[in-house]
């Protein structure tokens, strides 16, 4: 294998037109949470190249499965079964295996359980919304959950979330950190919503959309939807003089 | 035609909405009994080596206003600055230190406390010794992309004058938003996202 590409060099830059802007108006609370100053870019260093890593130890038995994690016994969430799975890879499309994968989500009438949520639809008390789980050797991740509903928010004065679970990557190195949100199949609230439009490019989005997979649904039991998820890739070091100290 | 290079783009980021707590600090938020803990509320325990410290920060957005709705993650060296992870070959790190940390700030004050020890010096790719830093990430509503930035020590003066990041900066008089002042054994570290004082936030 002395052709293998090493795998210890720095991270591809951030395409930032990819990504939305600091400052997207349309979503109102980003207008004085923006800096407008440059951002400062240089050389990565050990600090920016490696980053936590989480054994497959830490996890509980229910950790992937919300319809469970936060149920009384014999009791289970209330909403649509679904099963959200899919695979982790990078930029080269290479799987990235033992990534720690953390989700959290409203309930199925679009509640959250949370102190500041103050919509009226109701707890679901079997119902807790987070979970984790830490991808396989071939970046393969999944979890068991109920599908959420969407929920009205205060920015227009008629904005709805479309149904979204929130996702939390960690990837091998703390550049690679990332938070994004995973939208539904044929949800026409998608394309109304301030904060999917604070991406630039239809095809960004489009990434965001898991597809209904009905070869992976559980007879009787759950659909499924698939999910990828691409994190930064990393230069090989193959081409690179190896750097003193790095 | 040419061949393809055949890469993926990165999955597209979104906020971390007003609700980060539920998923990445649930107990902190009342979900209790699905996790034993919060992850990365502790980074230490009794026999970590190095000298402890406290590192209490805030962050204000551009109105001047606290921001009580954010979470931070910090990834730091050991006291011998060397990263608890893997990926490490410069040799073995503290195994009673993790070197990362994640806080949601006080819902009522908008304070973030962390619990740690001073890291050790990590050299920059050219070998050039780094002063000591933690490295930030930031996310919350409003935050569309998580930020980076680094924390320096206001008693490191030596090393933050040498230091191969805060000597790039064009303009030098921004480096004084990286370096937390030390009252005590806490250094206080106050993150503005706009305005006048506005922090550095790298594009790393």
């Amino acid at each position: 294998m002395k052709n293998a590409m090493p795998e210890a060099g720095g991270f591809f830059q951030r395409e930032r037109n990819w990504h939305p802007p600091a400052f997207a108006p349309g979503y109102k609370s980003t207008v004085v949470r923006s800096p407008r100053r440059a951002l400062i870019s240089f050389p990565q260093t050990l600090s920016e190249i490696t980053g936590p890593v989480f054994g497959h130890q830490m996890l509980g038995e229910l950790d992937n499965d919300l319809t469970l994690n936060h149920a009384r016994p014999g009791e289970s969430a209330i909403g649509p079964r679904i099963i959200v799975y899919g695979k982790v890879l990078d930029e080269n499309a290479r799987p990235v295996p033992g990534v720690l994968v953390e989700f959290w989500q409203a309930n199925a009438g679009g509640r959250y359980r949370h102190k500041k949520d103050g919509y009226l639809a109701p707890l679901d008390p079997n119902f807790g919304g987070c979970g984790r789980t830490i991808t396989d050797a071939e970046g393969n991740y999944f979890f068991r959950t109920i599908q959420p509903g969407a929920y009205p928010w205060p920015n227009g004065i008629n904005d709805w979330r479309p149904a979204h679970i929130h996702f939390s990557l960690f990837g091998h190195g703390f550049v690679q950190r990332l938070i994004t949100q995973m939208y539904f199949e044929g949800d026409p609230m998608i394309w109304q919503c301030p904060i999917v439009n604070t991406i630039p490019d239809k095809r960004a989005v489009e990434t965001l959309i898991a597809t209904l997979d009905m070869q992976a649904a559980v007879p009787m039991d759950a659909r499924a939807y698939k999910f990828d998820i691409v994190l930064r890739g990393r230069r090989a070091t193959l081409f690179e003089n190896k750097l003193e100290g790095n | 035609m040419m061949q393809q290079l055949r890469r993926l783009k990165e999955t597209a980021s979104q906020t971390a909405g007003p609700y980060v707590h539920i998923g990445l600090t649930p107990n902190l938020c009342e979900i209790s009994g699905v996790y034993p803990e919060d992850l990365g509320a502790r980074m230490v325990n009794e026999k970590t080596r190095g000298e402890r410290i406290t590192v209490k920060m805030r962050i204000f957005d551009g109105a001047g206003a606290v921001i009580k709705d954010a979470l931070i993650e910090i990834w730091q060296a050991d006291s011998d600055g060397l990263y608890n992870t893997p990926a490490e070959t410069r040799g073995t790190a503290d195994p009673n230190f993790t070197g990362w940390g994640r806080q949601a700030s006080d819902m009522e004050t908008g304070v973030f406390t962390f619990e740690t020890i001073r890291p050790g010096r990590v050299p920059f790719p050219d070998g050039r010794l780094q002063a000591p830093h933690l490295t930030l990430w930031i996310v919350a509503r409003g935050i569309n992309l998580g930020l980076h930035t680094r924390m320096y020590f206001s008693d490191e003066e030596t090393a933050n004058a040498q230091d191969p990041v805060l000597s790039r900066l064009e303009h030098q008089d921004r480096a004084a938003t990286l370096i937390a002042p030390r009252e005590g054994d806490t250094y206080h570290f106050d993150i503005h996202l706009q305005g006048e004082k506005e922090t550095v936030f790298f594009d790393v």
